[in-house]
């Protein structure tokens, strides 16, 4: 076997063990650690993408001396070592250039536990990205959620920890749900195996046997991690813990916690039920639903919003539900186009977030839209960050955003009328509330001050690291914009080797 | 051969203007264009008197429950869907149950080829007698060291919310006492010597802790193992802490313990596994020997693991119960 069928397994386990020394680390060797691992295991996936792409095929892994049904087992494919190299990339990311605002919103003697969390939370994406086990799944979901709790937590402020308990609160029932689907599932088909379980799952449903517990299995799992990633009318934590954690937290979470799930549910939908079972189940048509109610009413509470990262909070809500949409529309390119979302919505959002807190931090530290007027002049690089995430988000071209809703509406094409039409008029007034919000925000951060000038300026050459990270996020957003029909190629690759 | 410009021909140029306006010297709208911009009102007394009362009637009337009647068939309506949500949600699953597959039949689906081998061959491959403990820590111990960092993430996360260091409480104490404020923070004050709970607690700690690593020493020969056993010693822990109080305890379990007891038990536990990891997916030979299966000494790794899974659980329960109780060690 290939030394380089090693490096999932490798990335997994470096970034639990960097965990596990961290927790004796002093704060500043845990910060060097968690940015030489997050580098490290970036590399490592980008080395297993180019070996993968010369292959041509996916494998399995085999965790321990015992073949797979008996013991553990992972998979790599070219969509799954993407994925964690992208990941890599946002987590690097937003560590980095939220890690000045970290010191001062954590206290000192708690900022060594906050790297712990983060490496956790690396290894448990790394895990729900190539895990070929439903159980491993679940176990990793659960590291994940106490995680990202603590992430929302730390910056112990009233806010954040009533968010960080509302949470807790619906990310539990999701992950209920998902076991409570999980138990359901082994007892019909006695597999715990991805690729087991589908061909158990086709036998049942070629003898017509146990539907009924099957559809309420697919039901409970799909809802589940819908909870987990605030599809609509289950998102009723994702404001406040998006807007009051700290704003690493609020980037990882929005662009890496919520996409994890979403990746869980494409993959139990591709190797666990199978993509037909799951079709013909009518949950995708609920899916589609709260999607589109997502994609409106998400917009309209943004709208709403005199927080400025609130409303970018609140933003999300909108861009989850496109990603609904499109799995809701059930055809392989749809699923596609919700996977180069989850790409461009991660790009965006953690772009967003870092902008926002640099625009917050140059008018005062306040983050209510009248004090911001003008602090794009300010901080010139946030500004200007800020302004490319909201044109990505309305879908300009050139921009990540403008792609994903071409191929939304692209795909909504290939479907069949009733489910055509809603998407094609949902995906327009989508579109306009977005840019009713993101285009306030923008004109009012460039409206210049009259009169006297209540905030310094930040000069540019003073942000360091902070504005090196907002130059590479805006590079990225324009690499995603302008060379997207490589990145879409390798997303159906990905997704034709999942079957 | 580059061209020099005079200083004015290079103030007119495009560069020198964006520059200028990157380095915050100089804004080019103002003064060029006409702007106009978004002021916060200014309200005259009245307004803001009358700002006042309505803002008085919103409490009493909307936000007040005795006086609005409409939240008050909101929240009754909201306490009834709940209930029936709850309902029916038991409902359909009750009624999916009754279409499971029964329990006990022989051609169910899970007596399948996966538990026929942990059965049948789980002996020798393992080395353990206690099946379950070589499925746990053998077959699926993927699955343990993730439930494992489970508890460690747990531990982390309580950390954060109810770490408090004691020097800061004592300092916070003095100064109220200084001030002759009435203490804010009484969480170092302990319930002391309770003759009745004492006298128990010198019997039964040692048996309990005892047994706890009993079970953990015998995971892979009898029921127990890490985690059973692990809880055990952690009440153990517990009740000799809730008998004899801090100052007792603090000679051995501190928070240095802690960090270097779990950091010593997981790394154990990650680079044993690693290692057996590798040396199977690359089907290489693991030297490690089973030894006689029903000895002490035997089962390759699963002993350790298991004593690592034990100190991991035992620590996890220790901090918590005085992270809740006091905040620090």
């Amino acid at each position: 076997m290939d030394f380089l069928k090693n490096l999932p397994f490798f990335s997994i386990m470096i970034s639990m063990f960097s965990a596990i020394i961290t927790s004796i680390l002093p704060k500043k060797a845990a910060k060097w650690l968690n940015t030489v691992v997050i580098v490290v295991i970036g590399i490592l996936s980008a080395i297993l993408l180019v070996y993968l792409f010369g292959t041509g095929e996916s494998y399995t892994f085999m965790m321990g001396h015992f073949p797979a049904p008996w013991g553990n087992e992972i998979r790599a494919g070219v969509l799954e070592a993407g994925m964690a190299l992208f990941f890599c990339i946002i987590m690097l990311l937003s560590v980095i250039g939220g890690s000045k605002k970290l010191e001062a919103d954590v206290a000192e003697e708690k900022q060594g536990l906050y790297f712990i969390l983060m490496d956790l939370l690396l290894s448990s994406l790394l895990a729900l990205i190539y895990t070929n086990d439903l159980f491993t799944a679940y176990v990793f979901v659960e590291i994940n959620t106490i995680a990202a709790c603590g992430l929302i937590m730390i910056r112990q402020t009233g806010h954040a920890i009533e968010a960080a308990v509302r949470y807790m609160i619906m990310s539990l029932l999701g992950s209920g749900l998902l076991l409570l689907g999980l138990c359901v599932l082994y007892d019909l088909t006695g597999h715990l195996l991805m690729s087991n379980i589908k061909e158990q799952v086709a036998v049942l449903v070629a003898n017509n046997q146990y539907q009924i517990p099957l559809l309420c299995c697919i039901v409970m799992m799909s809802i589940g991690l819908s909870i987990k990633s605030a599809l609509f009318p289950f998102h009723a934590w994702l404001p406040n813990a998006y807007g009051y954690s700290t704003v690493s937290s609020s980037a990882v979470l929005s662009s890496l916690v919520s996409k994890g799930y979403i990746f869980l549910l494409i993959k139990i939908i591709y190797r666990v039920i199978g993509f037909d079972v799951f079709k013909n189940s009518r949950i995708i048509d609920i899916l589609f639903v709260f999607g589109l109610m997502g994609m409106i009413f998400g917009s309209l509470s943004a709208i709403r919003q005199k927080d400025v990262k609130r409303m970018v909070a609140f933003s999300s809500v909108a861009q989850i539900g496109y990603i609904y949409m499109g799995i809701g529309m059930g055809t392989n390119f749809a699923i596609a186009a919700s996977v180069f979302h989850i790409l461009s919505h991660a790009a965006t959002k953690s772009l967003l977030f870092i902008a926002s807190e640099g625009l917050c931090d140059a008018s005062g530290e306040s983050r209510r839209m009248e004090d911001l007027t003008g602090a794009a002049y300010r901080n010139k690089i946030a500004g200007a960050a800020f302004l490319v995430g909201s044109l990505s988000m309305v879908g300009v071209p050139l921009f990540p955003g403008f792609i994903s809703k071409l191929l939304f509406a692209q795909s909504a094409l290939q479907i069949e009328f009733t489910k055509m039409l809603p998407a094609l008029i949902v995906l327009g007034i989508s579109t306009i509330l977005n840019a009713v919000y993101f285009m306030k925000a923008s004109i009012r951060i460039y409206t210049p001050v009259e009169g006297e000038k209540r905030f310094p300026v930040v000069p540019v050459k003073k942000q360091g690291i902070y504005g090196v990270v907002l130059v590479v996020f805006i590079l990225l957003n324009l690499y995603l914009g302008t060379f997207s029909q490589p990145i879409t190629d390798w997303i159906l690759q990905g997704l034709g080797m999942f079957a | 051969m580059s061209r020099k410009k005079s200083v004015e021909e290079y103030q007119k140029t495009k560069s020198f203007r964006f520059w200028r306006w990157l380095s915050g010297s100089k804004d080019p709208y103002v003064g060029e264009v006409e702007m106009k911009p978004q002021k916060e009102p200014v309200y005259s007394e009245e307004i803001s008197q009358e700002r006042m009362q309505e803002k008085l009637e919103l409490q009493e009337k909307v936000y007040d429950v005795e006086q609005n009647p409409l939240l008050r068939l909101f929240r009754r309506v909201y306490a009834i869907s709940a209930v029936l949500f709850c309902i029916i949600l038991a409902g359909v699953l009750l009624y999916m149950v009754a279409y499971l597959p029964p329990t006990g039949e022989a051609d169910k689906a899970v007596n399948n080829e996966v538990p026929a081998r942990y059965i049948e061959n789980g002996l020798q491959e393992t080395g353990a007698v206690n099946i379950v403990t070589g499925m746990i820590l053998d077959y699926r111990a993927f699955d343990t060291f993730g439930e494992s960092n489970v508890l460690f993430t747990a531990t982390t996360t309580v950390l954060i919310l109810l770490h408090v260091r004691k020097k800061k409480v004592e300092k916070k104490r003095k100064e109220d006492r200084e001030n002759g404020l009435e203490e804010e923070d009484d969480r170092m004050y302990e319930p002391q010597d309770d003759p009745i709970l004492q006298a128990c607690a010198s019997i039964l700690v040692p048996i309990i802790i005892l047994f706890g690593v009993y079970v953990i020493l015998n995971g892979h020969l009898s029921p127990g193992g890490g985690f059973s056993g692990g809880a055990i010693v952690g009440a153990g822990l517990i009740l000799y802490l809730s008998a004899f109080g801090f100052e007792k305890t603090e000679k051995m379990f501190t928070e240095k313990t802690y960090k270097y007891v779990s950091f010593g038990a997981l790394t154990t536990y990650c680079l044993a596994k690693s290692y057996s990891f590798f040396t199977g997916a690359n089907h290489l030979e693991s030297h490690i020997p089973l030894g006689t299966p029903g000895a002490i000494l035997s089962s390759g790794l699963i002993l350790i693991l298991n004593i690592c899974v034990g100190l991991v659980v035992a620590c996890t329960m220790y901090t918590f119960y005085v992270m809740f109780r006091k905040g620090d060690f």
